[in-house]
């Protein structure tokens, strides 16, 4: 990486001991292809990342769509205190984490098992073909996975609710059950990223180093002692880092996947931060308020992330950046 | 493979167990989209018959598919889908390579800035209201653009390719620019063949995401005509009236019971995706790793 930089840079610089505007005007034409390259990436970043940054001012206002950010009247912390005074605003957090948490521990372990499993297995067609199988999930959308629930899940037709119903243990709506919603995330979450998940943990299985097992059988080790004392210790930094970033993430508890399983029935377990924002937002209209609570909540994550970010530099691994 | 040495004493009962555990992993991973294909394909008094368990139909029918098929809802949204997924990714890799290029270069004055302004993105947004507003205010509601446009670059596929175009051999590139190519040029006639893998990569990310719209549609657009596939799907999974969902008014159509028509469209908003699943797949387990490790 050293070469290319150098490589680049010497021909293109001669003039960098000299000072001034003007080598760096020159500098800039000699690279003038370069930015003009950027253009219109830059352009996407300024106008749909940086501009509805500016837009959070909104959550200042009491935003209306026709008078627009010039016309619309400021309100000063109004709509943050309507948010923290709405009596749906615990409950959110609640669900939001609850459900990130259920998720994050519900989905950690199947990724390690299926990975360890994986790795023990000697035939390479089985393993490429069950591998192959399992992360197929992973590409199909939430709203797919969502017409698959529903084929076995729904109280008229559904495979799991006519079993039952045959049965004679009277009609079930599992869909829209408080008791089931959490769990059927979970498991709709399993289902879907399991097989994604296992390869960062394939990956480091792959580059665990060969001697170590070698050395656990001279040293009389089993299958089971190499398993704990080699490849569990192996993989455990990744593990670490995994759940440190997902405890990051603690605030984003799957909008794609929330919304489109969410009905009203099931507001009380399983209405989270972001689909209360669309709510307000899109359907209430009050464009202030959700973008108060918007505003709260990339506030509150940002510190999130940065933190775990933190934590995972200290727990030894490299972090995100 | 000196993994073999690890296995001295050799544990037929663990073996059996973990075969067996991983092929049903397998088989659940993919009994879904089979049973919802033969639903999909079966008579539903077959289906009731067998109180709604059948592992192979005894009669097939494509009735399902002719109905949605001669509906105007669902080819409708199939080239809508379409459209986008294919000059949707076409525009993302144009915008991505020519961003991730001179970004690679370590030298460029105003990169370090530029790139943190990038990685910012990833973890702070301003937030699904405002973007919603600036998407408004530039004139893309109820428009197909609104579909491409506000996700026109992945930050995680930019840094992908950055860092791939960075490790490339300097001495290609020096060559070219003797022979008098531009920077252009040299991005265009050197660089670009030989970033055919990654290209493959994101460009297959990029798609499936396209493929799989959902959220652009129901934020930025309220013209039926316009809503991509995946919108269409889960309003019919919910409806109760399967006719209006598809705009259409048969006989053939209201003899066919809700549940056969609904999964049959699950199958068709599937199917491009498990036809070119196959061929793809190495390409995904790259762009997973290579997204493991830090751009």
């Amino acid at each position: 990486m050293a070469m290319a930089e150098q490589a680049v840079s010497t021909p293109r610089n001669p003039a960098a001991s000299r000072t001034g505007k003007a080598a760096g005007w020159r500098t800039f034409y000699r690279n003038r292809w370069f930015y003009l390259m950027m253009v219109p990436g830059l352009a996407y970043y300024a106008l749909f990342h940086y501009a509805p940054m500016a837009g959070t001012l909104i959550a200042f206002q009491d935003f209306n769509l026709m008078k627009g950010i010039w016309g619309s009247p400021w309100v000063g912390w109004d709509n943050f205190r309507i948010i923290f005074d709405n009596p749906e605003f615990w409950p959110l957090i609640r669900n939001t984490l609850l459900i990130s948490l259920y998720k994050i521990v519900g989905n950690l372990i199947p990724d390690v098992l299926l990975a360890l499993m994986l790795n023990e297995v000697r035939h390479r067609w089985f393993k490429s073909l069950v591998q192959t199988i399992t992360y197929g999930p992973y590409f199909l959308s939430w709203v797919i996975v969502y017409g698959l629930v529903f084929s076995f899940l729904s109280p008229g037709s559904g495979l799991i609710s006519t079993f039952v119903r045959d049965a004679g243990w009277g009609q079930i709506d599992l869909m829209t059950n408080q008791d089931f919603f959490r769990p059927m995330l979970v498991l709709t979450e399993i289902w879907k990223t399991t097989g994604f998940g296992a390869i960062i943990y394939l990956a480091a299985l792959a580059s665990i180093n060969q001697e170590l097992y070698e050395a656990a059988v001279v040293d009389g080790a089993g299958r089971w002692r190499q398993l704990w004392h080699v490849t569990l210790p192996g993989i455990r930094d990744v593990f670490v880092l995994m759940l440190i970033l997902k405890v990051g993430g603690i605030l984003d508890a799957g909008f794609d996947q929330v919304f489109i399983f969410l009905n009203a029935r099931v507001y009380e377990v399983g209405d989270i931060v972001d689909t209360w924002v669309y709510r307000y937002g899109f359907e209430r209209l009050e464009f202030g308020v959700a973008a108060a609570m918007g505003v709260f909540k990339s506030v509150v994550g940002l510190i999130f992330v940065l933190g775990a970010n933190k934590l995972a530099k200290k727990v030894g691994g490299n972090g995100l950046w | 493979m000196s993994r073999i040495l690890h296995r001295t004493k050799p544990d037929k009962a663990a073996d059996t167990l973990i075969y067996a555990v991983l092929a049903l992993f397998a088989l659940s991973a993919l009994f879904p989209l089979y049973y919802v294909f033969i639903v999909s394909v079966t008579p539903y008094a077959e289906v009731m018959k067998n109180g709604g368990f059948v592992i192979w139909p005894k009669q097939f029918t494509l009735e399902a598919y002719r109905e949605i098929f001669a509906s105007p809802r669902i080819p409708q949204a199939l080239r809508i889908t379409a459209f986008i997924t294919v000059v949707g990714t076409a525009l993302n890799l144009a915008v991505t390579t020519l961003l991730a290029y001179p970004l690679s270069k370590k030298s460029l004055a105003g990169r370090n800035f530029v790139l943190m302004a990038l990685v910012f993105t990833m973890i702070f947004s301003g937030g699904m209201i405002p973007l919603y507003i600036v998407v408004r205010g530039l004139g893309l509601y109820d428009t197909v653009w609104a579909l491409i446009i506000p996700g026109m670059v992945s930050t995680f596929n930019l840094l992908i390719v950055k860092t791939y175009f960075e490790n490339l051999p300097a001495e290609v590139e020096e060559a070219a620019r003797v022979d008098g190519c531009g920077d252009l040029g040299t991005l265009v006639r050197i660089v670009l063949p030989l970033s055919a893998p990654i290209m493959a990569t994101i460009g297959l990310f990029y798609g499936v995401n396209h493929w799989n719209e959902y959220f652009k549609g129901i934020f930025y657009l309220s013209d039926k005509t316009l809503m991509p596939m995946q919108v269409v799907l889960r309003s019919m999974i919910q409806s109760p009236n399967v006719s209006t969902e598809l705009s259409l008014n048969s006989l053939a159509l209201n003899a066919l019971p809700p549940e056969t028509i609904k999964m049959a469209v699950v199958v068709v908003a599937t199917l491009p995706l498990l036809v070119i699943y196959p061929f793809l797949q190495k390409y995904f387990v790259k762009g997973a790793l290579l997204g493991s490790v830090k751009g």
